[in-house]
């Protein structure tokens, strides 16, 4: 489903670029959830903005490809359109626009890209609520602009929400666990379970072990200095809580 | 100009305010890259003026007209004092000095000013107003035919609303005035007005804007060509909203409408106007006077979509819009609200103010001004509070991008006698790119020390950050900018009737388009 080869990407001005990611390779297959742990600096959230295709960015080398398709080609827009989503560690203000105006026009935007027709109003409605309900979001939450003056935890609520109302073929959840309470952290993670299906992947970076309780990866890859080091089952989790990251870089290298 | 927004009901579900930024985003798909829908001009047969501004000039129009002799002098009077005056420059705009020995004051249709139906309206201009997409064809009862099997459906539909087109000169039509008349509601050509409503004209012409108040509406007194006259008698709320639409299409053509709207005591009435005019290389000239009058408890509530041709992008041609707006609360308790979209235009140069004169009376200006590419806008609002208890509001939200400036100019003035006065003002700027430019400059006079002001202003950059996201949520670049502008404007646009809203957000789309990345 997702298989990225050999990423090379830098950030910055030509000349003061700094290579962030460094040979980059990882797969996960449909159906599957994988974690990425590492340090800070490692390359988790550019390796996110680049599969998304944030500007100020420059890869210089190796490929993405979601469902054959060649992400780098494509706006960030149309990779949207594919199904992939991004929660991201700090969302955006949008002020004076409603998380449902948002979210509906998101949605079918994403549908007329694909050809498909818009979503009915008392559809779009009803299922706004559902999840929202499941999300602890109340109606008058998702009336406000989005996240304009929501708490921390509220925001990363609001993703999951965005996400669980756009059902990505794939999903990018970039540290959604920073910044939550461990009843925020249950209602994130099983807004996440819900849509976990043998046609959906995913991608879950995360600093802490504590996210990967809730739920639980197919597979964990350890990053370092922008590549994968180390790749495991759920325990290299565990692992790396016990030794921490200069444990496992020592080991790896 | 979003054609069909402009006639649907947008009824998609309850929560119309959530709707309607959906339905922007597919209007104003349906427009892609055209940028100036309204930007074709019509062949007609045209009568002009002699070019060029002198007394017969004065003396031509009112002839065409028809007009009684006070009004001639009224113009005369006017004339006479614009040549001792001169052009004013203190707004924050530049433009190439306006020769108005070039200007046609006076372009008609040739076939006659006044139809008797819409079947005497010629084709060309009916085809003009359709493909603006104003409703011209469409209203049901038409210019006093009466009795018309189809009244009844009119009267079914959820919202109707009564049209005056003026097509540079002259007004062409008037619909639903049957029905209007029958509430006691005037609502027709200044210059018919004048003719069938002599004594309400000579109370009020020029009453809220006198001759003399500036360079312009003196220029307007002289040779004002035609406009809208609406007078809502006692106790009457307007059974729908009335409209004018102006096009300029004539070359080298000034327009100066004259509007006069008057609700008497405890009448309410929702005006709507809109303006268009044809691409061309010149610039034109546009200086209207509007005059708004609230007896006691009447409220008039005044909005505009403006949509002139802005100029190309590099500054070449486009109109200019010097236009004097003014509103006088006139008795206890009433109420005047000014709401207005300016996204064209080379140069736009507005105040429509409100005088708040009986007590407890209330004033509001809503205002969103989008300037892109070269143009200019110097605007704002005057609140002059001279009555007790007087309390105006201002929420302003300019939109600059490309090389253009975009200037809020406000006086909030509170008279010695206007105890208790009140006044909220919030000005917010949002800047698109990095070479155009934004300014606020509010002025204050306050006389009394129990008036109660506040001012909040705001700038801030759309910045790439929120683009991002949105566009990883799926949107197109232009789709992003229109959705996070529909959100900094929105205050104002929850204060327009909802076809205007909708047409609004396309607008401002089609404003913007091209001015990202």
């Amino acid at each position: 489903m997702l298989k990225l080869t050999d990423l090379t990407a830098s950030v910055g001005e030509a000349g003061e670029a700094r290579t962030i990611l460094n040979g980059l390779s990882l797969e996960v297959p449909a159906g599957e959830v994988h974690a990425i742990m590492g340090p800070n600096g490692a390359g988790k959230s550019t390796l996110s903005y680049v599969l998304t295709g944030k500007a100020g960015y420059e890869v210089s080398g190796g490929s993405a490809w979601l469902d054959g398709h060649d992400l780098l080609a494509l706006d960030p827009e149309e990779r949207a359109a594919l199904g992939l989503f991004l929660s991201f560690q700090y969302p955006l203000e949008v002020p004076g626009v409603p998380v449902m105006t948002f979210v509906r026009a998101a949605m079918n935007a994403q549908r007329k890209a694909r050809g498909e027709a818009e979503i009915s109003a008392p559809d779009f409605i009803k299922m706004a609520r559902d999840i929202g309900k499941e999300l602890n979001l109340s109606a008058d939450m998702l009336k406000r602009p989005l996240n304009v003056g929501f708490s921390g935890g509220e925001k990363k609520r609001l993703e999951i929400f965005q996400m669980r109302m756009l059902e990505p073929r794939f999903a990018i959840l970039d540290e959604t666990d920073s910044g939550l309470d461990i009843d925020a952290l249950r209602i994130v993670a099983e807004g996440v379970n819900a849509l976990r299906s043998p046609e959906r992947g995913m991608l879950v970076i995360t600093h802490y072990q504590r996210l990967l309780d809730y739920i639980v990866p197919d597979k964990v890859h350890v990053l370092s200095h922008g590549r994968v080091i180390l790749t495991g089952g759920p325990e290299l989790a565990l692992r790396l809580e016990k030794e921490g990251y200069d444990g496992i870089e020592g080991a790896a290298a | 100009m979003g054609g069909s927004g402009f006639l649907q009901g947008f009824a998609m579900d309850s929560r119309v305010k959530d709707g309607i930024d959906q339905e922007t985003v597919a209007a104003a798909r349906a427009l892609e890259s055209e940028n100036y829908r309204a930007g074709f001009s019509t062949d007609i047969e045209t009568e002009y003026a002699p070019k060029g501004l002198d007394e017969s000039t004065v003396r031509f129009i009112s002839a065409k007209k028809d007009e009684p002799d006070w009004l001639l002098d009224w113009r005369l009077k006017a004339y006479q004092r614009w040549l001792t005056m001169t052009e004013p420059d203190w707004a924050m705009v530049e433009y190439d000095p306006i020769n108005y020995q070039d200007i046609y004051f006076y372009a008609a249709p040739k076939a006659g000013a006044k139809y008797e139906s819409l079947d005497d309206v010629p084709r060309e201009i009916l085809e003009t107003y359709e493909k603006l997409g104003i409703p011209l064809r469409e209203a049901e009862v038409l210019l006093g035919v009466e009795g018309a099997a189809e009244t009844a459906a009119a009267a079914r539909e959820p919202r109707r609303i009564a049209v005056d087109a003026v097509f540079d000169s002259v007004s062409v039509a008037t619909t639903f005035r049957a029905e209007l008349e029958k509430a006691g509601v005037i609502f027709m050509s200044i210059s018919e007005a004048v003719h069938q409503h002599p004594d309400l004209i000579k109370a009020y012409l020029g009453s809220v804007v006198p001759q003399s108040d500036n360079y312009f509406a003196t220029l307007n007194s002289a040779v004002f060509s035609d406009g809208t006259f609406v007078y809502i008698p006692p106790g009457v709320r307007c059974p729908m909203e009335l409209s004018t639409y102006f096009r300029m299409n004539a070359e080298n053509t000034g327009q100066f409408e004259r509007t006069l709207i008057i609700a008497d005591k405890g009448a309410y009435v929702s005006y709507l106007e809109g303006c268009t005019a044809p691409m061309r290389d010149e610039n034109q000239l546009h200086a209207a006077v509007v005059e708004l009058v609230a007896l006691d408890d009447a409220e008039i509530k005044y909005s505009t979509v403006q949509n002139w041709w802005p100029g190309d992008e590099t500054g070449k041609g486009g109109i200019y819009n010097f236009v004097t707006k003014r509103g006088d609360c006139r008795g206890p308790r009433s109420k005047i609200s000014w709401t207005q979209v300016e996204t064209g235009s080379a140069v736009t140069w507005k105040y429509p103010s409100c005088i708040l004169r009986g007590d407890d009376s209330v004033g509001e200006f809503y205002s969103i001004a989008v300037t892109n590419g070269r143009q200019m806008a110097d605007t704002g609002t005057k609140m002059i509070h001279l009555g007790k208890r007087t309390r105006s509001r201002i929420i302003s939200k300019g939109i600059s991008a490309g090389r253009s400036d975009n200037t809020y100019r406000g006086l909030v003035s509170i008279n010695g006698k206007a105890a208790q006065a009140r006044n909220f003002t919030q000005c917010d700027s949002l800047l698109i790119g990095g070479d155009c430019g934004a300014h606020t400059v509010p002025y204050v006079e306050n006389r009394r020390a129990d008036a109660q002001l506040e001012h909040e202003a705001t700038t801030t950059k759309l910045s790439e950050d929120q683009l991002f996201y949105v566009r990883q949520r799926g949107l197109g670049e232009e789709d992003a900018v229109a959705l996070l502008v529909n959100g900094f404007v929105r205050e104002v646009l929850q204060e327009l009737p909802m076809e205007f809203a909708v047409e609004a957000q396309s607008l401002l789309k089609v404003s913007l388009e091209g001015s990202v990345g």
